[in-house]
């Protein structure tokens, strides 16, 4: 028997490896598909998240009303919300016979956003809120005295807290990226349609195609490190910047 | 500067009037059954020993917080107010930009803003500093940034809680000059101090707060001359009260 087989053992695993950056570093098209996908789909939910929740957040952090002490426990607990969840629930509203089966949503990227911005929606409210709160507890009095109304607070105090924001929708956008459970049930994993990072990853996994999960992996893996290195240097320099 | 009313007559300024006010917290009285009244265009200092309802006199009388019993009441249109707070209170933008905001939300049209704002920092001798954020300014910088925003507001009625407790002779010399520019320009004056020479160089009146409760309104001259009340002599003697 040869002593160093190259079909089996560790030498396989370092050529797929190789293969994974290369074809991160050729651009290859099937990768660079499911990339352009997830990023879509993801800040997609995001984006519409973040548009909901800030205003929401803040609204929470302002008004004082029966049952508020119930809706901040229950976002907070939504923040933890498991993705599989989501995406059974979502599956449910979107199926033929759902309630919102009209729009033939389900197995399409929209569906994918939903089930997102499902995730991401707790989690941009609850801390948006745990901020602004915060602010305000510092900005209320000279606010009230310039003659605000808590309305008109809520755009003050979302700008003035801009910096703990980022951080916040950036959680949100690690949380959208990274999970698979959601876009899997409602997406469907199908290949050029709503086959994105994570689900590939499991696919191709499971089918022993490793280069490609393997490529996958890194490029996600990049994208979050990128992201929260981002986020730290623009927080640390605008701490320093503006107190 | 004429900004934003023309020919107002400070004269007229409503007069403020506290009747029967208190305030309970947590069951706690913090202010008991004060009742005064405020007029023309006068310097009143709030004297009085640490936790005498000093700032809560001036948050009531603001109308920051309501009272839990008695009233707080303008006899006749409620005139254009400002604050001064104890740790100012500055928006994290830069110093101009503190000020421009403050005319926004009055609804000064956004062509003058800008103008109005650098003619505030120029008066308060802050014009180098405009454009550096304005959390990062010295404590006197940043009193003095809140006193152009107060004076952008032009407020009839100006309140200052403890405005210097925290700064050094430069910086209380330059709000004290601060509070009699507001005071030539006829704005009526309430602020609290702990500084008994402060309250002789400024006051035109002295209300004295002891304990949560109102003890005296009276003339300055007359209060640092002949107190009436023996808490308010203790405490011109430089004795602990309360």
């Amino acid at each position: 028997m040869p002593v160093n087989d190259s079909e089996n053992g560790m030498p396989q695993h370092d050529s797929a490896l190789a293969t994974a950056l290369a074809m991160i570093l050729e651009l290859d098209p099937t990768l660079l598909g499911i990339v352009m996908l997830s990023l879509q789909v993801s800040l997609s939910a995001v984006l519409i998240a973040a548009l909901l929740g800030l205003p929401l957040g803040a609204a929470l952090a302002l008004w004082r009303f029966p049952g508020r002490g119930v809706l901040i426990v229950a976002l907070n607990a939504l923040m933890g919300l498991p993705p599989v969840v989501a995406g059974l629930t979502v599956y449910l509203l979107l199926s033929r016979a759902g309630p919102l089966g009209e729009f033939g949503l389900l197995f399409s990227p929209g569906a994918m956003v939903v089930a997102q911005v499902m995730l991401v929606l707790p989690i941009i409210a609850a801390l948006t809120r745990q901020q602004v709160e915060e602010l305000h507890q510092e900005y209320h009095e000279q606010l009230h005295s310039l003659g605000l109304s808590r309305a008109r607070m809520i755009p003050t105090l979302l700008w003035d807290a801009r910096l703990g924001l980022l951080t916040v929708v950036l959680a949100g956008f690690g949380r959208a990226s990274a999970e698979v459970g959601a876009v899997m049930i409602v997406g469907g994993n199908i290949e050029g349609v709503t086959r994105v990072m994570t689900t590939a990853i499991v696919l191709e996994t499971s089918k022993g195609n490793l280069p490609l999960a393997l490529g996958l992996g890194i490029v996600l893996l990049t994208l979050v490190a990128l992201v929260n290195a981002a986020a730290h240097l623009l927080g640390e320099t605008a701490r320093r910047r503006l107190g | 500067m004429n900004t934003m009313l023309q020919a107002r007559q400070h004269a007229d300024v409503a007069a403020l009037a506290l009747e029967g006010t208190s305030f309970v917290h947590r069951g706690q009285p913090l202010l008991t059954d004060v009742s005064l009244r405020l007029e023309g265009c006068r310097r009143t200092l709030v004297m009085g020993p640490n936790g005498a309802g000093k700032s809560l006199l001036m948050r009531l009388a603001h109308g920051l917080l309501p009272p839990s019993r008695g009233r707080v009441r303008w006899e006749g249109a409620p005139p254009r107010q400002a604050m001064v707070f104890q740790r100012p209170v500055l928006l994290k933008r830069c110093a101009l930009d503190n000020l421009t905001y403050a005319l926004a939300v009055n609804g000064i049209p956004w062509r003058r803003r800008r103008r109005l704002a650098r003619e505030a920092l120029e008066r308060f001798g802050l014009g180098e500093l405009a454009r550096r954020p304005a959390r990062v300014l010295s404590g006197g910088e940043q009193q003095r940034l809140a006193l152009a925003r107060a004076w952008l507001l032009e407020p009839d009625m100006l309140f200052l809680d403890e405005p210097t407790s925290a700064l050094d002779p430069a910086a209380i010399r330059a709000v004290e000059a601060a509070v009699d520019d507001f005071h030539r320009r006829g704005t009526r004056i309430l602020m609290s101090t702990h500084d008994l020479h402060q309250a002789r160089r400024l006051a035109d009146e002295v209300i004295f707060l002891c304990d949560g409760r109102l003890l005296e309104q009276a003339d300055a001259e007359r209060f640092f001359s002949a107190p009436a009340t023996p808490e308010a002599a203790a405490f011109l003697r430089g004795e602990l009260v309360g």
